[in-house]
C-alpha cells in the first residue's frame, strides 16, 4: 500500500462542497452580541477626547482603561510595543481605540463615537523615515575586490507595493467566556500566537483557549492579526459576561489589516564579459508600518533571498525596515522574499541585456549548483536544483525560440529562477522546538497538531504521511480540530513547514508508535490496552550552524526550486498587460499529494500574476483608499493566464518523504517573469504593479 | 413571507429590507452562503432565484416573494460536488458554494472557455481556477457518459 505521492480525497472536501464546513461567521451561540472597532481617522497624533453621541444603554464600551490589572496593552508577538487599544498616541489610520457591542448590529453600526486629535505630521516615505524597525546585513567575500575583478558594472532599482491578502472569508473570531477566562473561536492560522497575545492582555494566570473554525484563506494574512481581534473580542465579552462576535466586512479588513510590505531594492552588480557574477551590492529597503510586528523577520527572509539563486564570491546585502505612519505591514507568503526576488531576477535580465546574452545563459552560467555557497555561507548538498528547473522550464517551453519568434509582435515572453528556504530561518526551528502527537482512538489514529488546515490541505497531507508510515489505511487516520487545550504546540502554520517539519515529527509519532503496536493494528491495540498518545519535539537536523549576530550559516534546511516562464500580450492602445500563459516548474522534494502540491502552485502563481499586474493599493494620506473587490481586483478567472504546472522532486534527506516546504515558492516568480516579458518587448519598467498607466510612462520613455 | 426554499415552502419573518444572503444565514440557518464582500464583487453568495443566479448579498428580501430560492444546501449535483472533492477544487473552501452554484447553471457541452466566462464573477483566491475548471468538466463528462 501507498498513499504518499497519490492524491487521496481531501479530509475536508465533504464539508467544503457541500457547504456544511463551519467558518467563523456560521456559528452563533446563544446571547451572543456584535463587536464592532473605532479606530483611528489620523496617521499621526494624540487623542485628546472621546465622546460618546449616542444612547449607551445596552451597549457594551471598552477603552484601554478595561485591560485588566494583571494584564498588559500589548500584543505580544516579536517587540512588545503594539498596544491593543491606543493608549494616547495614534500611529496611523486605522488604529483601534474605542470597542462597542451590541446585540443588535444595526444599532451597534449607528452609534457615533466622535474622537478629538492633536494631529502631527506623518511619515509615509520609508526613505523619508528616521526610524528603523530593524536593520541587517550579510557579508562574504571581498565587495570591493569583486568589483575590481568586473568588466562590466550595472545598476538598477526596483520597487514593489503592497499587496492585499484578499482571502475570501475576511477576518473574523467569536470570544465565549469561560471558566473565568475566555475561549476564542476563529479564523485563524497559528492558534498558539493567539494564546501568547491572550495571556499578555489578560495576565500570565488567565485561562485562555483557543479554537481555529474552517479558516476561508490565510496567506501569512491570518498569522498575526487574529491576535488584535481575539483580544478585542475578549475584552469584550469578558466586560458584557457574554460571547461576542467580531467580523470585519471586506473594507475593514482592507483598511486596517496586514499587507505585504512595500520594497525597494538597489543592485549595483559586477559582472565579466563572460556572464560571471563577481560582486553583487544589495540594498533592501521595507516599509514597515507603524508597529515593529513581523517586519524583523520578513527583513531577514527577505535579505537571505536577495542574491537569489546565485553564485558570487563577493556579496553585501543590507537591509533594513523603517518605521511609517501607515497600519503594520504583515506576513504574506513569501514573507519578503517575492520582494527581493522580483529584484533580482529583474535585474538578471538587464545584466544579460548589458553583456548582450539571452536571459538563459546568464542564469545557466551562474545558478547555484550542489558544493556552491549561498550569500550567507550555506554550502549547497544534492538537494539544489536551479539548474533542473531552468532546463526543464527552458525546453519545455522551447523559450528560445519562442522568443526570438515573438520579436516584433505585441506578445513578449519572460522567465524567472527562483528558491525558496523551508522552514524558519537558520535557529529558528529549533528555538521553536515544535510539537507533535498521535493518540489511538477505536479505529485507528488520531493526529493532534496545531498546525492549521487554511485550504493547503494540511489535514490530508499529514493523514497521508501517517498512513503510510503506519502501514493502516488513509481512512483510518482521523485529525483533531485544532484546540490549544487538547493539541500540542506545533509552531505557526507559516513559513512553509507544516509538511516538511510538522509531517517530519508526526512520521517519527508515527514510527515510535508503529514500534510499540507490534503486530497489531492500531484499533487492536486500544481495544487491548486502552487509550495511548505519543508525543514526539522537533529534531533538526544536526548540522545547522548559524549565527543570528553575522547572518551567517546554514539560514534554511533545504530550498525548494522553481522557474517560471511567463507569456504576455500588451494591448497597445490601453497599455494593459494580459498574461497568457504561464510555465511553472517547481521541484518540491517529494509531492505528498500530487494534486494539493499542485493546487499550491497554480494559487501561489494566479496570486504572483496578480501582484505583477492588476493588485495595486492605493495609499493616500496613509489609508488604502481602494478598500473594496470592486477597487482592489484580484486575479478573475478571465485575467489568469493557462497554467503548466510541472512538479519535480529531489527529496530533501530530513523531510517525510523526500518532502521540502512548498506553499511560499510559487509566489516568487511570476513577478519578475510578468517584468521581463514586458522587458522582451521593449518596455523597461523596474515596478510593479505593472498598471496601464506604468506601462504607458515606460512606453513613453523608449 | 412565502417563497420556495431548496424545494420546500416556506415562511419566512425578517424585514423586507434585509440582504437575501442575512436571511438566508441567519433565519433559515443555511450558513453554507457565504459573504466575501457584501458588494457583489466576489459571488461567495451566489444563489439561484428562480432559476436565475443572483448574488444574495445584493438582493433585498422583499425581492425573493414568492420566489424559488436554491443555495449550496439544496443544489443537489452531487457529480459536480463530488468531482471538487475529487480534483482539489476546494483548497479554504469558502468560494466552493458560490462557484458550485454558478457551475450547476452551466451545459453539459460547456468548453473551458464557457466555464471560464461563466465563472467571472466568482472570485477564488486559492486554486488559480484551474482545479476548478478540472472539477466542472470532469463532472460534465461523468454526467453525459
Ligand atoms: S458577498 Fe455577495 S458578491 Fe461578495
Ligand atoms: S478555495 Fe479558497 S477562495 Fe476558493
Amino acid at each position: 500500500m501507498s498513499v504518499v505521492g497519490t492524491s487521496v480525497a481531501r479530509k475536508d472536501g465533504i464539508g467544503k462542497a457541500t457547504g456544511a464546513a463551519k467558518y467563523a461567521d456560521d456559528l452563533s451561540i446563544p446571547g451572543m452580541l456584535f463587536g464592532r472597532t473605532v479606530r483611528s481617522t489620523i496617521p499621526c497624533g494624540r487623542v485628546k477626547r472621546i465622546r460618546y453621541d449616542f444612547d449607551t444603554t445596552g451597549f457594551t464600551i471598552v477603552d484601554r482603561r478595561d485591560i485588566p490589572l494583571d494584564g498588559r496593552n500589548v500584543v505580544a508577538l516579536i517587540e512588545d510595543d503594539q498596544p491593543f487599544l491606543v493608549e494616547r498616541d495614534v500611529r496611523h489610520v486605522a488604529e483601534p481605540i474605542v470597542l462597542l457591542a451590541h446585540a443588535d448590529r444595526e444599532k451597534l453600526l449607528a452609534a457615533d463615537v466622535i474622537i478629538e486629535y492633536e494631529v502631527e505630521p506623518p511619515v509615509f516615505d520609508p526613505e523619508a523615515s528616521t526610524e528603523s524597525l530593524k536593520t541587517l546585513t550579510i557579508d562574504k567575500g571581498h565587495l570591493d575586490a569583486g568589483f575590481a575583478q568586473a568588466d562590466v558594472i550595472v545598476e538598477g532599482t526596483y520597487r514593489t507595493g503592497h499587496q492585499e491578502h484578499v482571502y475570501i472569508e475576511p477576518n473574523g473570531v467569536i470570544a465565549v467566556p469561560e471558566d473565568g477566562g475566555i475561549a476564542i473561536f476563529g479564523s485563524i492560522q497559528c492558534p498558539f500566537y493567539v494564546v501568547k497575545a491572550l495571556k499578555s492582555l489578560l495576565g500570565p494566570k488567565a485561562h485562555v483557549r483557543v479554537v481555529q473554525t474552517e479558516t476561508g484563506g490565510g496567506f501569512g494574512g491570518k498569522e498575526e492579526y487574529p491576535s488584535m481581534i481575539a483580544g478585542h473580542a475578549t475584552l469584550l465579552a469578558l466586560k458584557a459576561g457574554l460571547p461576542v462576535k467580531i467580523v470585519y466586512d471586506r473594507t475593514e479588513d482592507m483598511i486596517a489589516t496586514t499587507k505585504r510590505h512595500p520594497s525597494i531594492v538597489r543592485h549595483r552588480t559586477g559582472v565579466k564579459r563572460d556572464g560571471t557574477l563577481v560582486a553583487m551590492d544589495v540594498e533592501v529597503i521595507l516599509d514597515g508600518g507603524a508597529y515593529i510586528t513581523l517586519s524583523p523577520v520578513v527583513l531577514s527572509r527577505g535579505c537571505i533571498h536577495a542574491a537569489g539563486p546565485y553564485r558570487c564570491d563577493n556579496v553585501r546585502i543590507r537591509g533594513r525596515a523603517m518605521l511609517t505612519n501607515t497600519p503594520p505591514n504583515g506576513a504574506f507568503r513569501g514573507f519578503g522574499a517575492p520582494q527581493t526576488i522580483f529584484a533580482i531576477e529583474a535585474h538578471m535580465d538587464r545584466i544579460a541585456e548589458a553583456l548582450g546574452v539571452d536571459p538563459v545563459t546568464i542564469r545557466e552560467r551562474n545558478a547555484l549548483v550542489p558544493g556552491d555557497t549561498t550569500a550567507t555561507g550555506q554550502r549547497l548538498t544534492a538537494d539544489c536544483s536551479a539548474l533542473p528547473v531552468l532546463r526543464e522550464a527552458v525546453e519545455r517551453t522551447d523559450f528560445r525560440r519562442k522568443r526570438e519568434a515573438l520579436r516584433g509582435t505585441n506578445r513578449g515572453i519572460g522567465l524567472s529562477l527562483f528558491y525558496h528556504g523551508s522552514g524558519f530561518t537558520g535557529s529558528g526551528e529549533l528555538r521553536l522546538a515544535s510539537k507533535a502527537a498521535l493518540e489511538l482512538t477505536d479505529h485507528g489514529v488520531r493526529i493532534l497538531v496545531s498546525s492549521t488546515e487554511i485550504g493547503q490541505g494540511t489535514r490530508t497531507m499529514h493523514a497521508q504521511i501517517v498512513a503510510e508510515t503506519l502501514g493502516i489505511p488513509y481512512e483510518d487516520v482521523d485529525v483533531a480540530q485544532p484546540d490549544t487545550t487538547l493539541v500540542p504546540d506545533s509552531g505557526p502554520t507559516v513559513a512553509s513547514r507544516t509538511c516538511m517539519v510538522v509531517g517530519r515529527i508526526l512520521q517519527r509519532c508515527a514510527e515510535d508508535l508503529k514500534r510499540r503496536l507490534g503486530d497489531l493494528t492500531p484499533a487492536e491495540y486500544y481495544r487491548a490496552h486502552g487509550p495511548f498518545t505519543i508525543v514526539r519535539e522537533h529534531e533538526p537536523p544536526g548540522w545547522i550552524q548559524w549565527d543570528d549576530e553575522t547572518y551567517t550559516g546554514d539560514a534554511y534546511a533545504t530550498y525548494a526550486w522553481g522557474c517560471d516562464v511567463v507569456e504576455v500580450e500588451l494591448d497597445a492602445d490601453t497599455c494593459e498587460v494580459r498574461p497568457l500563459h504561464l510555465t511553472a516548474v517547481q521541484e518540491v522534494g517529494k509531492a505528498i499529494h500530487p494534486a494539493l502540491a499542485r493546487g499550491q502552485i497554480e494559487g501561489g502563481s494566479a496570486q504572483g500574476i496578480g501582484y505583477a499586474i492588476v493588485e495595486h493599493v492605493a495609499m493616500r494620506d496613509g489609508v488604502m483608499a481602494n478598500a473594496s473587490l470592486t477597487n482592489y481586483t484580484i486575479p478573475t478567472t478571465l485575467d489568469t493566464p493557462a497554467m503548466d504546472i510541472v512538479l519535480l522532486e529531489n527529496p530533501y534527506e530530513d523531510g517525510p518523504f523526500g518532502a521540502k516546504g512548498l506553499g511560499e515558492l510559487p509566489m516568487d516568480g511570476p513577478a519578475p517573469a510578468v517584468i521581463n516579458a514586458l522587458r522582451h518587448l521593449g518596455v523597461d519598467l523596474s515596478e510593479i504593479p505593472a498598471t496601464p498607466e506604468r506601462v504607458m510612462s515606460a512606453c513613453g520613455s523608449r | 413571507m412565502r417563497l420556495t426554499l431548496n424545494g420546500a415552502v416556506t415562511d419566512v419573518e425578517a424585514a423586507p429590507g434585509r440582504r437575501l444572503l442575512d436571511v438566508l444565514r441567519e433565519e433559515c440557518g443555511l450558513t453554507g452562503t457565504k459573504e466575501g464582500c457584501g458588494e457583489g464583487e466576489c459571488g461567495a453568495c451566489t444563489v439561484l432565484m428562480n432559476g436565475q443566479l443572483v448574488v444574495s448579498c445584493l438582493v433585498p428580501f422583499a425581492q425573493a416573494e414568492g420566489a424559488e430560492i436554491r443555495t449550496i444546501e439544496g443544489v443537489g449535483d452531487h457529480a459536480l460536488q463530488q468531482h471538487f472533492m475529487s480534483e482539489a477544487g476546494a483548497q479554504c473552501g469558502i468560494c466552493t458554494p458560490g462557484m458550485v452554484m454558478t457551475a450547476s447553471t452551466l451545459s453539459r457541452d460547456a468548453t473551458l472557455e464557457d466555464i471560464r466566462i461563466a465563472l467571472a464573477g466568482n472570485l477564488c483566491r486559492c486554486t488559480g481556477y484551474e482545479a476548478i475548471y478540472r472539477a466542472i468538466q470532469r463532472a460534465r463528462a461523468a454526467t453525459s457518459a
